[in-house]
């Protein structure tokens, strides 16, 4: 049972650790998108757009390579565009970025139902999801093989983003621009930065990847059935609670998002635990979450506080 | 002859709305030159500088730079025409290191394109290399142009001096620190920059510039916020850096580091353009009509009272800081009515300590009798309705006690709120009496109803210390009242001082500048590291004594055992009586330790 609960939590993970990763580069540049559940069903959306045009014309012999590429294409560019959506608002138009963030995660869900229910061939599902979640034959390696090799290509996908990402803001010279503009914005611009432009890149960057997590809870996860994608909205709300929870650190994201994912696994995999009990194992992530927030206030120094600017819209000529 | 001029202005407007903050400004640098711009609050010279360095761009006017007209539309444009401007509030961020502030943004480290261009023009010239791109050499891109470089490396084996973005953090700070030494600075590129102090931080803030290679500097009152000492090393650096080529703008507000660092003054008037004058032949005086466009009296009055009994007697009060080291250390002291006691020491000598304990903010022990009463241990909305004030203005100046985004009106509603009944806000005697308020201070803000933050530093000082007596308290106690503000505005709130002084007010005065002190306070304490150095009558005393008591070398408690500092004789209180209260106070301490 124990190797089952870790392959889970591993495999559900991969849904936070793409909302998170992605929530993370949209905050680094100073905007707090708390649109991305919305964006998540976008990239939901988008995915399996991708998965039914694919598998519609060719259902006969699909190639693994092509399947995966395009439908991953269409989901982030399904999820950049809500994220567009929101940058437009929010960069140029400033509005405030809390209640924009709302309205795209209303817009982002009802979206998807309607489109999916109406413009996607659910036929092939089982079959796209068997495809792209098939991991390395793990008989012989025992639990070995079952621990580490046994998933699909986008969890290694999503570990590998994490890790780069996290190089990336920490070493490379576009990685420290982008942190200076989420710290202070008025400095980035003195210096020549073109705030603007960083901010745009970061929230679509951010958005489509974001994007993926939806994408890969329905194709992977729960294994092509759409009826239980209404979870996809509660999960991303679990992505930025595990931005929190993370302090803002994309490498820690991918240990943080086991342990989400382990909190909210447990509940269904234990078994001979009454209702309750149950219910309360639900909200453990929920806690963990308060519980980092209230810590990191306390005992935190500056480096472990989020964005200095985080929420705030910048304009140049503002006094 | 024709580049004389590093800047010249011609014309320059900008309108914020429908309010001008500059019109047809004329205004020219010279190359090794250091201009001061000198003009009351709100006068529009942070604007102008800012539309040089490309935060605003100008509504009409042009600007020439080296003699060739410019664009300059963002901070980048700015640096490409090499001007590097030092912000008054520094543009820092917080949570990174010197040296990743320093290297923000840059992309080329140390790469001058014409002299690159240059080099490569003569190696075509002489050697015979074909560029493999079809545009002249100076229509290159930097791309192209590195190609080029590579290129002649591998096959001529020749450096061109193109040298790309330093990558190590070793090459970062070498370069930082020959500039460094060059210029004379102290820097620490590894220290973040929340653990800093103030003349560190604008120690970064100059470095940036430099390490972008700007020939043209201009400082928005660097010296606000620096002590003595900091202030004449600053002023070395800058006279250094003129020796090097390099053109300075200084602006402040004060007049005696006008006439000591700057070649010619530029005045600005209401966002008019005045004159300028060259410093050697001109005079603080005439310097302050052309700022204020009326003749001044540069005295400042110490207004003669009939002193009262004290109000406000402190006995072996001690305080600590936040960090748990002691900030006041057994300093009694006492304040009459119709007095003005001023505190002078060094920076973090435990001023700010002193205010947030007398105001209740603080933990304390010792003894705080406000008429013969303690007032130790009660809130401070208690403390407030017995008359004690308290208006502190911090270095930051919007950071405390004003709401920025709220208007005149609803900031002084936030302190009387408490007073009126109901459930609504009287709006209309608030608006009244903000109104008096900027009739009376001279404030200038289209309406009460602006939001504060967009006035000038000075005029938020004036609303906030107008506030303070608006409440007519018995006490006042005040830091820094005018700090940042230019000399009008400060003799304004030297008036209300003096004003409140003669309706019988006590008042301790926090300040920095001891002339002002001298002049205004009928006593001074001097604190250092928390201790008392003494009390001495502000007319019996100089300049050069409350120095050395400020530095702790000389201790006037200590060598004149024989006589009592900061007992009153004429006490609220018998000396049994305030043993009675040591004894009441101390119990007290002792249940809270229980």
């Amino acid at each position: 049972m124990a190797i089952s609960i870790i392959v889970g939590s591993i495999s559900l993970a991969t849904v936070f650790l793409f909302g998170c990763v992605g929530e993370i580069i949209t905050e680094k540049s100073g905007h707090l998108n708390l649109g991305i559940p919305g964006i998540m069903c976008s990239g939901t959306a988008g995915g399996c757009f991708g998965v039914a045009t694919y598998m519609n014309t060719y259902n006969a012999n699909p190639s693994w390579f092509v399947l995966v590429l395009f439908s991953v294409i269409c989901s982030i560019v399904f999820a950049a565009i809500v994220g567009g959506i929101y940058a437009i608002l929010t960069v140029s138009l400033r509005c405030n970025q809390n209640i924009t963030g709302l309205a795209i995660t209303t817009f982002g869900t009802g979206f998807t139902q309607f489109f999916i229910d109406n413009y996607v061939d659910k036929n092939y599902f089982d079959k796209a999801s068997r495809l792209i979640s098939q991991g390395i034959s793990v008989s012989k390696l025992g639990w070995f093989g079952e621990i580490f090799l046994s998933y699909g290509i986008l969890v290694y996908f999503a570990i590998a983003l994490a890790v780069i990402v996290s190089i990336f803001l920490k070493k490379t010279r576009v990685g420290l621009h982008l942190r200076s503009i989420g710290e202070n914005p008025a400095t980035a611009d003195a210096v020549g930065i073109n705030v603007g432009l960083y901010k745009y890149v970061a929230i679509l960057v951010g958005s489509g990847i974001a994007g993926l997590g939806g994408f890969f809870y329905i194709i992977d996860y729960i294994g092509g059935s759409w009826e239980n994608a209404s979870t996809i909205e509660a999960l991303g709300w679990l992505s930025i609670a595990l931005v929190i929870f993370t302090l803002w650190k994309p490498d820690l994201a991918i240990l943080g998002s086991i342990i989400f994912a382990c909190f909210y696994i447990i509940a269904f995999k234990i078994t001979g635990v009454s209702f309750t009990v149950m219910a309360e194992l639900k909200l453990l992530p929920y806690i963990v979450t308060i519980v980092v927030l209230i810590l990191t206030s306390i005992f935190g120094g500056k480096s472990v506080q989020p964005p200095a600017s985080l929420g705030l819209n910048y304009f140049r000529e503002e006094r | 002859m024709q580049d004389k001029y590093a800047i010249e202005l011609k014309n320059v407007s900008k309108y914020f709305g429908s309010v001008a903050a500059n019109k047809n400004i004329n205004l020219s640098i010279k190359k090794q030159e250091i201009l001061a711009l000198l003009g009351e609050n709100g006068s529009g010279k942070t604007t102008l500088m800012n539309m040089i360095s490309g935060i605003y761009y100008p509504d009409e006017g042009q600007i020439f730079i080296n003699g060739k007209e410019a664009v300059i539309r963002s901070p980048k444009d700015a640096f490409k025409y090499k001007i590097g401007m030092i912000h008054q509030h520094f543009k820092l961020v917080d949570t990174f290191t010197a040296a990743e502030n320093i290297i923000l943004g840059v992309k080329d480290g140390g790469y001058n394109e014409e002299k690159v261009k240059q080099n490569l023009t003569n190696f075509v010239n002489q050697k015979g290399y074909v560029i493999p791109f079809k545009s002249p050499i100076n229509k290159l891109s930097l791309r192209q142009i590195k190609k080029c470089t590579k290129e002649i490396k591998e096959k001529y084996n020749e450096d061109l001096g193109l040298k790309t973005y330093p990558k190590s953090k070793k090459s970062v700070i070498s370069r930082v620190n020959t500039l460094a030494n060059r210029y004379g600075f102290n820097i620490d590129v590894k220290k973040k920059i929340y653990d800093m102090s103030v003349s560190e931080k604008q120690t970064v803030e100059i470095m940036k510039v430099l390490y972008r290679g700007a020939d043209i500097l201009i400082l928005d009152e660097p010296t606000a916020v620096l002590t003595p000492q900091e202030i004449t090393k600053l002023f070395d650096v800058l006279r250094k850096m003129k020796e090097n080529g390099k053109s300075i703008i200084i602006i402040t507000h004060k007049l005696n580091e006008v006439m000591e660092i700057s070649d010619r003054v530029s005045i600005l008037r209401k966002g008019e353009y005045i004159g300028t004058v060259d410093t050697k032949t001109t005079t603080e005086k005439e310097l302050t009509e052309m700022m204020v466009g009326k003749k001044i009296d540069l005295k400042i009055q110490r207004v003669k009272t009939d002193i009262d009994k004290p109000l406000l007697e402190i006995r072996n009060l001690f305080v600590k800081k936040d960090d748990g080291t002691q900030a006041i250390d057994d300093v009694s002291f006492y304040i009459r009515g119709g007095e003005i006691l001023g505190v002078a020491g060094v920076a973090g000598c435990g001023q700010k300590e002193l205010c947030e304990a007398i105001a209740g903010l603080r933990p304390l022990s010792g003894l705080i009798m406000h008429k013969g009463e303690s007032i130790v241990g009660l809130p401070a909305k208690e403390i407030i309705n017995k008359g004690v004030s308290m208006s502190f203005i911090p270095e930051d100046r919007l950071g405390m006690g004003l709401c920025p985004s709220f208007s005149i009106t609803d900031n002084i509603l936030l302190k009387t709120y408490q007073d009126k009944k109901g459930v609504f806000v009287d709006r209309q005697t608030a608006r009244q009496k903000a109104q008096d308020l900027i009739d009376r201070l001279e404030i200038v803000t289209p309406s009460t109803e602006t939001p504060v933050r967009r006035l000038s530093g000075g005029n938020v000082q004036k609303v906030l210390v107008g506030r303070e007596i608006e409440m007519a308290p018995n006490v006042i106690i005040t830091a820094y009242p005018v700090r940042g503000l230019d000399i009008n505005s400060s003799y304004a709130i030297y008036d209300i001082l003096n004003e409140e002084k003669k309706k019988g007010t006590g008042i301790l005065f926090i300040g920095e500048d001891l002339d002002v002190m001298l002049a205004l306070c009928d006593k001074i304490m001097v604190l250092c590291h928390g201790k008392n150095m003494g009390i001495v009558h502000a007319n019996k005393t100089t300049k050069e004594e409350l120095g050395l008591m400020m530095t702790g070398s000389l201790n006037l408690v200590e060598e004149k055992k024989d006589k009592v500092f900061g007992l009153a004789k004429d006490s609220n209180l018998t000396e049994e009586q305030w043993e009675e209260e040591k004894i009441k106070a101390e119990e007290m301490e002792g249940n809270k330790n229980e």
